[in-house]
């Protein structure tokens, strides 16, 4: 199954299920509070969802690894193997 | 060579304009064909007919990708070989984004668009591996030949689908953190252009796989 099916199969099956929930079909009568919190859970998920993505990207962008030393290390070793290779005879 | 590990090194290079050839050629002559091996095709042909070229004429039983303009530190090249034998790895694929990996030379728009397009790919492709742009891996010989057969996709969206590609087939995949130092030589830009296909290819991996 692809992603693409998965995602749809989840969607269909939970969508179905609130539908059914909150419409009252297959003669299940839910008390009051309940339908009240049921109701808006697909609006409340999906904003939560959004605030996850931003939190976490965001997060992940703040805490991105800023390899300095690596930066450094690289020239240095650049001067090295340039010095090298001129002496082994090549020609830039 | 300290390292004691038995190597060669094969460069495809397409024509590019920046004297890679002459330098290349005349590498081969200092440390011998044994070791360095050029092999130039006439122009810009794509990087999974680059994967094929280069392997026709390689030896090893592992083949290392990665980028020649020094991005890619072959100092890595030791821990993925050592990660490899530590779990008998298919693939071994270095992250930018676990551990101490990192990159060097980003502004904040570049991390946010990196970051954010490796979000959505986690969340739509669940590859279990954590960076899936990266091209600096180590594969097995038999395992590249089979997933470049299998894989049809350009650029960056191709190294995804080889990781994608890997784990549909069962290959087992370690990870190695590794420093990415950008910009060492020439500009790196990501356009709008890059993006979009990388969209593109996203969603068609997302649906087909």
């Amino acid at each position: 199954m692809t992603k693409l099916a998965q995602w749809l199969w989840a969607l269909v099956l939970l969508g179905s299920a609130w539908a059914a929930l909150t419409m009252g079909a297959l003669g299940l009568e839910l008390p009051s509070p309940c339908r009240e919190v049921l109701w808006p859970l697909p609006a409340y998920l999906l904003v939560s969802a959004g605030c996850y993505a931003l939190g976490t990207v965001g997060y992940r962008v703040a805490t991105f690894h800023d390899c300095e030393d690596a930066a450094r290390e690289l020239q240095s070793q650049i001067q090295e193997a340039r010095a090298d290779l001129t002496r082994r005879g090549l020609r830039f | 060579n300290f390292s004691g590990i038995n190597y060669e090194i094969i460069i495809i290079d397409d024509g590019s304009p920046d004297g890679t050839k002459d330098v290349a050629e005349q590498l081969e002559k200092i440390y011998g064909p044994d070791k360095i091996l050029l092999k130039p095709r006439e122009k810009k042909l794509g990087l999974g007919t680059a994967y094929i070229h280069g392997m026709e004429h390689a030896t090893g039983n592992y083949i290392v990708i990665m980028d020649a303009d020094l991005s890619h530190h072959p100092k890595f090249i030791p821990e993925f070989i050592r990660k490899q034998k530590e779990g008998n790895f298919d693939i071994v694929s270095g992250t930018r984004y676990k551990g101490n990996g990192g990159v060097y030379g980003w502004d904040l728009k570049r991390k946010l668009i990196s970051r954010g397009a490796n979000f959505i790919t986690q969340v739509l492709l669940r590859p279990g591996v954590s960076d899936l742009t990266g091209s600096f891996r180590l594969y097995r010989k038999e395992v590249l030949q089979k997933l470049i057969e299998k894989c049809i996709s350009k650029g960056y969206v191709f190294q995804m689908e080889m990781i994608v590609r890997a784990r549909q087939m069962d290959y087992t995949i370690g990870e190695v953190p590794i420093s990415f130092v950008d910009r060492v030589y020439g500009e790196s830009k990501l356009g709008g252009n890059e993006i979009v296909s990388f969209l593109k290819g996203l969603l068609t991996l997302f649906a087909t796989t």
